[in-house]
Parts: structure tokens; C-alpha cells; sequence
């Protein structure tokens, strides 16, 4: 088990140093440079602002000292926000997004396992059906439709919630069903097939001859038997929500994360594009291993030693 | 005396035994069908399937012959008539250019099946290749190109785009190569799982005792075997294809006005949603229906394939 986690670590580390070199080279090929200003600049204020930033050095040298820094957990000064340094822009507006992601991992996992069980309770009949077109409807409708939809017949319409911000509790709402629907959906349909085969093994016969309620054979046999893959799925769930925020915080503008990101981008503001994607990696890739180890420790039938673990 | 069940009506006729014909024991009574007519007859019997790919047929013809047979074109402003409703002269109404968005809507459609398409075959070619390769040699070269599809696949794929994005100019040419970087690897694994399982059949080794070589067994004789799982892959890569461009656009990293994308319109619609909701309706509810289409399809094409779903 450790010899597998270390390994598994191990890779981890060389993908994250495989982008961050990769960003580093991709980002300096490209023409232009973020301090290029739309004024023009006198020569002596251009050099001394790039020997601050330390754009004047020879890009191997640069390389060499960002690589220290980052070994330090230090990422550097924004070149377009006055001052701030990364990892300050980064934790500060973190926060919006982890509340945001949390509350919608949380009703992912809720609504997504109602609707699965429900499925697999009624198999083939008509609750099975709806919460069955309940998720492809989920899967179908992309968070960027899924959102402007939400803001203008609930907020716009009917004025139940604020079209706009995260200030009360309240404000949650929207954006998290918006950023969870398709999880939702995932879930529901992966909880509902291994629900289906659970619900014929030969444990669950016993619990029914022993003449065990309904409700207590699903709760207590079935469901814990189906929580397996669901297991797996963290890894996907956290790429869907942060590749949802993004576009989730724009249109709800909320302050967070994904916003800086785009905004990042296309300021070309370098040191803030590389903290940001170093961030989402590190975040993505421990969810995966941590997906990887929990699906080990939860079910004793997979054995490591027999080659590659479920993808 | 004759027994009715639920299940129809059953005769004792029904169980007689058939005459005894010397020489024509062998025969089977029942039609018999290749494993593709079974396939495509549990394809046919799926109504939601067959609903999906009707849709998907109908949006196709429509992206291509709509903006033939119209008046109107996609990039003509006309500044009298902005933001006007739908209406006879505009079915779908026009933007804040002027510009007539039934056109636009479906030169946007163009836009996300051929991202979609393209996106999706490119995966293909590479995956084929690379995962039959790796799946037939095994070994050292299994491990090899096994490791290096893991450091690739554990990069983020959102973060490649959108660093791809920066170095490039923002165009279709650009989303489809930055989506083909990490695009493959899935399929590749999935006729790596293949490959493993059929390589070692008879057919495969009748051909290797026949002095056929490793290309010719993997592509001639192994690939075709496995053509069922690779369809559905294929089926499934596409919505995520149309997303993806579609929030690109929508992010303004994708397509570049006075092209139309699904994504860009919905970004434009937002913006004056309270005043003018059909501007994001149109392009919203086809890139919905879109990928409802592909994504029923391909379930149904999963289901189709598995035997073990026959009933």
C-alpha cells in the first residue's frame, strides 16, 4: 500500500514539474511582454521595471530562480496587480470559491444519490424513468446555459434570489445548482446501475427473507455497497466544479478564483497565470490520488499488486 | 385447457416438440443474426436512441442548409433594426449589431459539430494508434508509453487549453489542437484494453502463424474486433468537445467575432438577458438539444453493444 502511494506521489511530482516547465517555456514563447504598456515608456523605466521583475536575466536563470522560489512555496509578485504578491491574490479570493465548491460537492453527492436510489428502487418503472430524464437533462444542459437560465427565471422573473454576488447564504443557491447539475446527474446514473446489481446479490435476498423493511434494506445493505464508485468519481467531481467555477463566478460575479484565472490569461500577467495553474494542479491532482487511495482502503476485493487501479 | 399469463398469451401449442427430421437436427428455428444486426436491431427498439439521433440528423441539416436558403447573413449589420424580437422577416430576432440570429444560431452549429467532429476523430487516430500499439507489443513498451500517457493525463486538461490559448491566437484551429493534446489518452486506454483482451484469440494467432505482421494483426484483425467500445467512446467525446468549445467562447478564448459559436453568442445573450432573453435562448436551447442528442445516442449505443443488457 505505501509502496503504491509513494509511487502514485511520485508520478504526481513529475507531471507537476513536466507543466510548470512547460508553462514556463510556453508562456516566454509567446511575443509581447506584460509590461508593455499602451503609453510609451521611456528606455530607462522599461529596463528598471524588467530588472525588478527579473525579466532581464537570461530565461534559464529566470527558470532557475522561479523553480527555488516555488521549492519555497513562493510564487512570485503579480505584474499586473500593483504589488500583490500571488499566493495573496490566490488565498484571498480561494475562499469564495472553496465555499462555493464545497456546498456544491456536498449537493452533488445528496441530490445525485436520492435520485440514483430512487432509480434503482423503481427499476423500469416510472420514478426510474423521471429521475433517469432528470439526469441526461442535467448532463445535457451545460453550466453556461444551466446559470443564465437559473439567473432569469428565478432571480430576473420572479425575484426569489439576487441576480448577482455571493453576500447571504441565500446567494449560494443559484450558482451551486448551476455548478452542480451535471455532477448530479453523474452520480444519480452511477449510483443507479450499481444499485441495480446490488439490489439482486444474495445478501440482499437474506435481508429480504429475514423480513427486513424496504427502507432499511436500502439504507443499510444497499446503499453503503453502492457508494463504491462514487468513491472514484471525487477526482472527476473536483475537475467539474473548478472547470465550472470558472464560468460560474462570471456570470454570477463572484469574486472568485476561476475570474482571475481568464482574467490572467488574457492580462498575460505572468506570474499570476503560473501560481493559478500550479494551484488547480496541485488541488486536481491530490484529489485524484486521495480518489485512488480511497478506493483501496474502501474495497478490499481490489488488489494493487494486479496492475493499474479503476480509472 | 388454456392458462393466461401477464406475459401474453401462452400455448400449450407453443411447447410442442418439433418433428424429428434426420439430417436437420442442427437447424436453428430462430432467424439468425450476426452480432452487428443484433446490435443495430437493440439500437432501432431504443426509442430514446433513435430520438437522440433523429435530433442530431435534423441539427445537422440544418447547420448546413440553413444558412444556404436564408436572406440573411451571419456577419451584415444593420444598426436600424438592433435587438429586434423574433419575427417573420428574423425568426430567431437579431443582436445588438443588427445581425439576424436564425443564421447566426445555426453558423454557430457548424461551428461546434465540426469542433465536435474533428475533435473527436483526431482523438481517434491517435488513440487507435498509440493504444494499439500498446496493448499488443505489452511489456516494457506498455509501461513505457503507459507512464508517459499517465504524466500527460494527470496535467489538468482545462489548464492545457487555456495555456495553449495564450501562446496562440484564439481560434478553431487553436481549441481543436489544444483539445486533441490530452484528448486522446482515453481512448487510447480504452483499445489498450482491448487489444489486451483479443490479441490473444485464435483468429490473432492463426494470422501471426501465417507470418502476418504486428500492424497488419493490430489493424486489420484486432481493431475491427474492437470497433464496438471505440464507437461509443467516440460517440461520447463528442458532446464533450462541443462543451468545451462552447466555454472557451463563452470565456472569449475561443472564436473571434464576426465568426458565430454557440459559446460567444450565449456570452453576448447574457449580458442583455433582462431585456432581450432570446438572444441567449436560441443558441442556449440548441447546444442543449445538441448535446442531449449525442449524449442518448451514445448511451444507447453503450447499451446496444453490452450483452449483458439483453433481455
Amino acid at each position: 500500500m505505501i509502496r503504491y502511494i509513494s509511487k502514485k506521489f511520485a508520478f504526481m511530482i513529475i507531471s507537476l514539474f513536466c507543466l510548470v516547465t512547460a508553462t514556463f517555456i510556453l508562456m516566454n514563447a509567446v511575443p509581447g511582454s506584460p509590461l508593455q504598456k499602451e503609453k510609451a515608456t521611456s528606455e530607462q523605466i522599461q529596463k528598471n521595471l524588467e530588472a525588478y521583475y527579473g525579466l532581464d536575466k537570461p530565461l534559464i536563470t529566470q527558470y532557475g530562480i522561479y523553480m527555488k522560489n516555488l521549492v519555497h512555496f513562493d510564487l512570485g509578485i503579480s505584474m499586473k496587480k500593483k504589488f500583490q504578491a500571488v499566493d495573496k491574490i490566490i488565498s484571498d479570493s480561494f475562499k469564495y470559491s472553496l465555499k462555493l465548491g464545497i456546498a456544491s460537492v456536498i449537493t452533488s453527492v445528496i441530490v445525485g444519490c436520492i435520485l440514483g436510489i430512487i432509480a434503482a428502487m423503481y427499476h423500469r418503472k416510472m420514478l426510474d424513468n423521471l429521475s433517469m430524464i432528470i439526469a441526461v437533462i442535467g448532463l445535457s444542459i451545460p453550466s453556461l446555459v444551466m446559470a443564465p437560465m437559473l439567473q432569469y427565471l428565478l432571480a430576473v422573473k420572479i425575484r426569489a434570489f439576487e441576480v448577482a454576488g455571493l453576500n447571504g447564504p441565500l446567494d449560494y443557491v443559484l450558482p451551486t445548482i448551476a455548478l452542480s447539475s451535471a455532477s448530479i446527474a453523474f452520480i444519480a446514473r452511477l449510483i443507479r446501475s450499481t444499485m441495480i446489481e446490488v439490489l439482486n446479490a444474495d445478501f440482499i435476498k437474506t435481508a429480504k427473507s429475514k423480513g427486513l423493511a424496504g427502507h432499511l434494506i436500502v439504507w443499510r445493505h444497499a446503499l453503503r455497497n453502492s457508494m463504491l464508485p462514487v468513491v472514484t468519481f471525487l477526482g472527476f467531481l473536483m475537475a467539474n466544479v473548478i472547470t465550472g467555477s470558472v464560468i460560474i463566478e462570471k456570470i454570477f460575479a463572484i469574486p472568485g478564483l476561476g475570474k482571475f484565472f481568464v482574467q490572467s490569461v488574457s492580462d498575460r500577467d505572468y506570474p499570476l497565470i503560473m501560481g493559478i495553474t500550479i494551484f488547480y494542479a496541485v488541488i486536481l491532482m491530490i484529489s485524484r490520488l486521495l480518489a485512488d487511495i480511497a478506493y483501496v482502503l474502501v474495497d478490499p476485493r481490489i488488489r494493487i499488486s494486479g496492475g493499474k487501479v479503476g480509472k | 385447457m388454456q392458462t393466461e399469463t401477464k406475459t401474453g398469451a401462452l400455448h400449450p401449442e407453443m411447447f410442442k416438440p418439433t418433428d424429428r427430421i434426420p439430417g436437420n437436427l442442427e437447424k436453428i428455428e430462430r432467424n439468425r443474426l450476426t452480432a452487428w444486426q443484433d446490435i443495430r436491431l437493440r439500437l432501432l427498439s431504443n426509442k430514446l436512441a433513435m430520438t437522440g439521433l433523429w435530433i442530431m440528423v435534423v441539427v445537422i441539416l440544418f447547420a448546413v442548409l440553413a444558412p444556404l436558403f436564408s436572406a440573411n447573413n451571419h456577419f451584415t449589420n444593420d444598426l436600424v433594426n438592433t435587438n429586434q424580437a423574433p419575427s417573420v422577416k428574423h425568426w430567431f430576432g437579431t443582436d445588438d449589431l443588427g445581425r439576424d440570429l436564425y443564421v447566426r444560431t445555426w453558423k454557430g452549429a457548424q461551428v461546434s459539430l465540426f469542433v465536435g467532429v474533428v475533435a473527436g476523430l483526431i482523438d481517434l487516430f491517435i488513440g487507435i494508434i498509440y493504444g494499439g500499439i500498446m496493448g499488443y507489443y505489452g511489456g516494457k513498451v506498455d509501461e513505457f508509453m503507459n507512464r508517459f500517457a499517465e504524466i500527460l493525463y494527470a496535467i489538468p486538461y482545462l489548464l492545457v487549453v487555456i495555456l495553449l490559448l495564450v501562446v496562440m491566437e484564439p481560434s478553431l484551429l487553436t481549441i481543436i489542437v489544444a483539445m486533441s493534446i490530452t484528448g486522446w489518452i482515453n481512448m487510447a486506454w480504452i483499445v489498450r484494453g482491448q487489444i489486451m483482451q483479443l490479441k490473444n484469440q485464435e483468429y490473432a494467432l492463426a494470422s501471426k502463424a501465417l507470418g502476418a505482421g504486428p500492424m497488419r494483426i493490430i489493424f486489420r484483425h484486432l481493431i475491427p474486433n474492437a470497433m464496438g467500445p471505440i464507437l461509443v467512446t467516440l460517440t461520447l467525446t463528442v458532446p464533450s468537445a462541443i462543451f468545451t468549445e462552447a466555454f472557451l467562447s463563452f470565456l472569449g478564448l475561443g472564436v473571434q467575432s464576426p465568426v458565430a459559436s454557440w459559446g460567444t453568442m450565449i456570452n453576448d445573450g447574457v449580458k442583455s438577458m433582462t431585456l432581450y432573453p432570446w438572444r441567449v435562448f436560441f443558441p442556449a436551447f440548441f447546444l442543449s438539444l445538441t448535446m442531449f442528442a449525442f449524449n442518448v445516442f451514445g448511451d444507447g449505443l453503450r447499451d446496444a453493444f453490452d450483452p449483458k443488457l439483453k433481455s
